[in-house]
C-alpha cells in the first residue's frame, strides 16, 4: 500500500512539472542513448571486420617474401618467393596444405571498345577453393591450363559490366589483357565487399600464364597462400611451412627467416583491439554525461525537497516515518532516472538505426549495453537521490509545517 | 469517564539560541481526562505553541514526563512518535495543511496509508468521515476548489480518520471569517458531545468559550486552570 502511495506521489510530482522533469532527465536520456549508440557503432564495426576476415578465409596462411639479412642488418633487398617454393610446399607437406602462388598487378583490360583497369591475379586452381569463390557461368581453369600457360581468364562478377556487357554473354569470348587475347572461361558468383580483397572486381588467370605472358617473365611472386584443413592444424602447418621454406632458401634453424607467414586472424586481432579501444573511449565519454545527468537529478531533487518542505511536514505530522519520506524522494529520483533511461534506450536504438541508414555505418545494438545503461541510470538515481531524500527525511516536522 | 488522556509531570522545554537559553516551558503539570474539551490560552511567547508541539508528539521535552493515553511518550524514538501521531492524535491546523494536489478523499485517507490500511477499507472509512463533516458531495474536489470552511472540515475528517484518543486543534478558526469560524466550532462541539477529547489552542476568548475548561499559560507555566460555562465565565 505504502509503495503504491509512494509511486503515486512520485508520478504526480513528476507530472506536475512535466517540463522540468523532462529537462532534468535530459542528461540521463543523452547519456544512456549515447552509450547505446556508441557501443552499437563499435560492435557494428567489429562485426564488419570479422565478417570481412572470415570471407578471406580464417584458415589461410599468407606467406610473403621478407628482407634479406646480412649480419643482423636488413639490406633492403627483398628475397624472392618463387613458384618452385610453392611447388615444394605442395609436394612436401604431405597433402595437408592446399597451396596457391599469387602474382598480381593492375593491368589494362579491353573488350570491343571498352576499357577497364583491374587487378589481375595469377593463381593456381586451388586459390578459388581457399576463398570460397564459386563459378556462376562457364567453368574453372585447371592444372592443365596452368601447365600449358594457356590464355584463359576467370572474371569477377563485376568485371563484365565494367567491360560493357554481362557475365553470361562474355563466357567463351575473348578479352584483351595487356593487349593479349584471353578466353573467358568462367565468371564468378558475386562475393561482396571484403575490405581490401575485392574478388568481384578482379581477373584470375593461371600463374604460369601471368608470369610468362603478361608480366614478362617475372619470377617473384607477390605471395603464396596455404590453406590448412582445419583451424586446429594451424600451428602444425605453420611449422611445416617454416621448415620447408627454410630448407628451400637454405636458411639455418635459428637464423632469421627471409619470409613471413601470417595468419588472417592475427590481422583480425589487431583490428578488433583498435575498434574495442575506440568503443570503450566513446562509451566512457558517454558515461560521463550520465554522471553529469545524475548531478542534474540531484540538483532538482534538492529543489523539490525545499519546495515540498511543507508537504513533508504534513506527512510527518500525520504519521509518516523517516523511512517513508526517505523512500518517497528516493523513488522519485529513481523513477525520474528510469524514465530517462527508457527514453534514452529509445533514442539510442533509434539513433543507431538512423546512423546505419543515413551515414551507412554498421551498427549492432548490444542488449548488454542497453541493460547496463538502464541499470546504470537506475544506480545513478539511487546514488544522487539518496542525499536529497535524506535531507527530506531529517526535516523536523515543526519547522517543516511552519515553512512558507 | 475519568480515564486520563493527557498527563504531564514537570514538562520543560529549553531552546538554545546562540549563547542564550530560552526557557519556553518551565515545568508544566496538566491532566486531561477522556471526553474533555480544553482550551489552552495565553499570549504569544507564553509557551502555548511549544506545549502544543509536545502534546502533539511533534517534539520531545527537555525534561519531564508525558503520558498520552497511558503511553509514556516523552522518551520514544522518532519512528515511535510518528506511529503515536498517526494512531492517537488528530491534528487540525490554522492553515489547514492539506495536500493541494490530492483530492479531499485522498487527503483524508493519508493517515491510513501510513497506518498500512488496505485501499478498499481506506476509501470506505474516508468516505464515512467526509460524510460526517457534511462533505460527502465534495470528495473528489481538490483543496483549491474548496472554501476555507470546507477545507477545515476536510482537515477535521482527516484528523478523525484513525479514531484518535485526542483531537488537537491549533487556532482552527484563525484563517476563517467569523461565520465559518462559528460553524467550525459547532462541528468541534458536536464531536465533543459525542465523546471526542479535544484540546484547542487559541488566543481568542470567544473561541475558547466553546470549550468547557481553560488552561492559561504565562511565561512557560500554568497560570490558570478552570472549568467555565458557555459564556466563558469561570464556574
Amino acid at each position: 500500500m505504502l509503495i503504491k502511495e509512494i509511486l503515486r506521489v512520485a508520478l504526480t510530482a513528476i507530472r506536475a512539472n512535466v517540463l522540468r522533469s523532462f529537462l532534468t532527465t535530459l542528461g540521463i536520456i543523452i547519456g544512456v542513448s549515447a552509450v547505446i549508440a556508441m557501443v552499437a557503432l563499435g560492435e557494428g564495426a567489429q562485426r564488419r571486420i570479422e565478417e570481412q576476415i572470415s570471407k578471406m578465409g580464417t584458415n589461410v596462411l599468407t606467406i610473403r617474401a621478407g628482407q634479406r639479412h646480412w649480419g643482423g642488418v636488413a639490406t633492403g633487398e627483398t628475397e624472392d618467393l618463387t613458384v618452385e617454393d610453392a611447388e615444394a610446399l605442395r609436394d612436401r607437406s604431405g597433402g595437408t596444405l592446399s597451396i596457391s602462388p599469387e602474382l598480381s598487378s593492375r593491368v589494362q583490360l579491353a573488350y570491343l571498345r571498352w576499357n577497364s583497369n583491374n587487378q589481375v591475379r595469377g593463381v593456381w586452381p586451388e586459390y578459388f577453393g581457399m576463398y570460397n569463390l564459386n563459378i556462376e557461368h562457364g567453368e574453372m581453369f585447371d592444372q592443365g591450363h596452368v601447365q600449358g600457360r594457356r590464355r584463359v581468364a576467370i572474371l569477377g562478377s563485376a568485371v563484365a559490366e565494367e567491360l560493357g556487357t554481362t557475365g553470361s554473354l562474355l563466357v567463351g569470348n575473348k578479352i584483351q589483357i595487356r593487349g593479349q587475347p584471353f578466353e573467358v572461361l568462367g565468371v564468378l558468383e558475386e562475393k561482396g565487399d571484403a575490405g581490401w580483397f575485392r574478388p568481384d572486381d578482379e581477373v584470375f588467370i593461371p600463374t604460369s600464364t601471368a608470369q610468362f605472358r603478361v608480366f614478362g617473365g617475372r619470377r617473384r611472386l607477390s605471395s603464396i597462400y596455404a590453406q590448412v584443413s582445419s583451424t586446429n592444424a594451424m600451428d602444425a602447418a605453420f611449422a611445416d611451412i617454416d621448415r620447408i621454406l627454410r630448407r628451400e632458401h637454405k636458411v639455418r634453424p635459428g637464423d632469421n627467416a627471409d619470409f613471413s607467414i601470417r595468419n588472417a586472424s592475427d590481422l583480425i586481432g589487431a583490428f578488433t583491439a583498435t575498434t574495442q579501444t575506440f568503443t570503450m573511449l566513446l562509451a566512457g565519454i558517454a558515461a560521463i554525461s550520465l554522471i553529469v545527468g545524475g548531478i542534474g537529478i540531484m540538483n532538482i531533487m534538492l529543489v523539490s525537497v525545499t519546495e515540498r518542505t511543507r508537504e513533508i511536514g504534513i506527512r510527518k505530522a500525520l504519521g509518516a516515518t523517516k523511512k517513508a519520506i526517505l523512500f518517497q524522494f528516493l523513488i522519485e529520483a529513481l523513477v525520474l532516472c528510469f524514465m530517462g533511461g527508457i527514453l534514452g534506450v529509445i533514442v539510442g536504438v533509434g539513433g543507431a538505426e538512423v546512423l546505419s541508414r543515413i551515414a551507412n555505418w554498421d551498427t549492432v545494438v548490444v542488449p548488454e549495453a542497453v541493460l547496463t545503461a538502464l541499470g546504470f541510470s537506475a544506480g545513478i538515481g539511487l546514488f544522487f537521490g539518496i542525499w536529497p531524500a535524506q535531507r527530506a527525511a531529517k526535516l523536523n516536522p515543526i519547522d517543516a509545517l511552519r515553512y512558507e | 469517564m475519568s480515564e486520563l488522556i493527557i498527563q504531564t509531570d514537570g514538562l520543560k522545554k529549553y531552546y538554545i539560541l546562540g549563547s542564550e537559553t530560552v526557557r519556553a516551558l518551565r515545568g508544566v503539570n496538566i491532566e486531561i481526562n477522556s471526553g474533555e474539551f480544553v482550551s489552552i490560552m495565553g499570549p504569544s511567547g507564553s509557551g502555548k505553541s511549544t506545549l502544543m508541539n509536545l502534546i502533539g508528539c511533534l517534539d520531545t521535552p527537555t525534561e519531564g514526563q508525558y503520558w498520552l493515553n497511558g503511553i509514556q511518550v516523552s522518551d520514544l524514538s522518532d519512528d515511535d512518535l510518528a506511529r503515536i501521531r498517526n494512531q492517537e492524535i488528530g491534528f487540525v491546523f490554522q492553515t489547514f495543511n492539506l495536500l493541494p494536489r490530492a483530492t479531499a478523499l485522498h487527503n483524508v485517507e493519508l493517515p491510513l496509508i501510513y497506518a498500512g490500511v488496505g485501499a478498499k477499507e481506506r476509501r470506505q472509512r474516508a468516505k464515512e468521515k467526509l460524510e460526517l463533516v457534511k462533505l460527502g458531495d465534495r470528495m473528489d474536489h481538490r483543496p483549491p476548489e474548496l472554501s476555507g470552511g470546507q477545507r477545515q472540515r476536510v482537515a477535521v475528517a482527516r484528523a478523525l480518520i484513525n479514531n484518535p484518543a485526542l483531537l488537537l486543534a491549533d487556532e482552527p478558526t484563525g484563517n476563517l471569517d467569523s461565520v465559518t469560524g462559528e460553524e467550525m466550532m459547532a462541528v468541534l462541539v458536536d464531536l465533543n458531545n459525542s465523546g471526542q477529547t479535544i484540546v484547542l489552542v487559541t488566543h481568542e476568548k470567544d473561541i475558547a468559550a466553546y470549550s468547557k475548561r481553560q488552561i492559561h499559560l504565562h511565561d512557560g507555566i500554568v497560570s490558570k486552570d478552570f472549568l467555565h460555562d458557555k459564556a466563558g465565565v469561570q464556574a
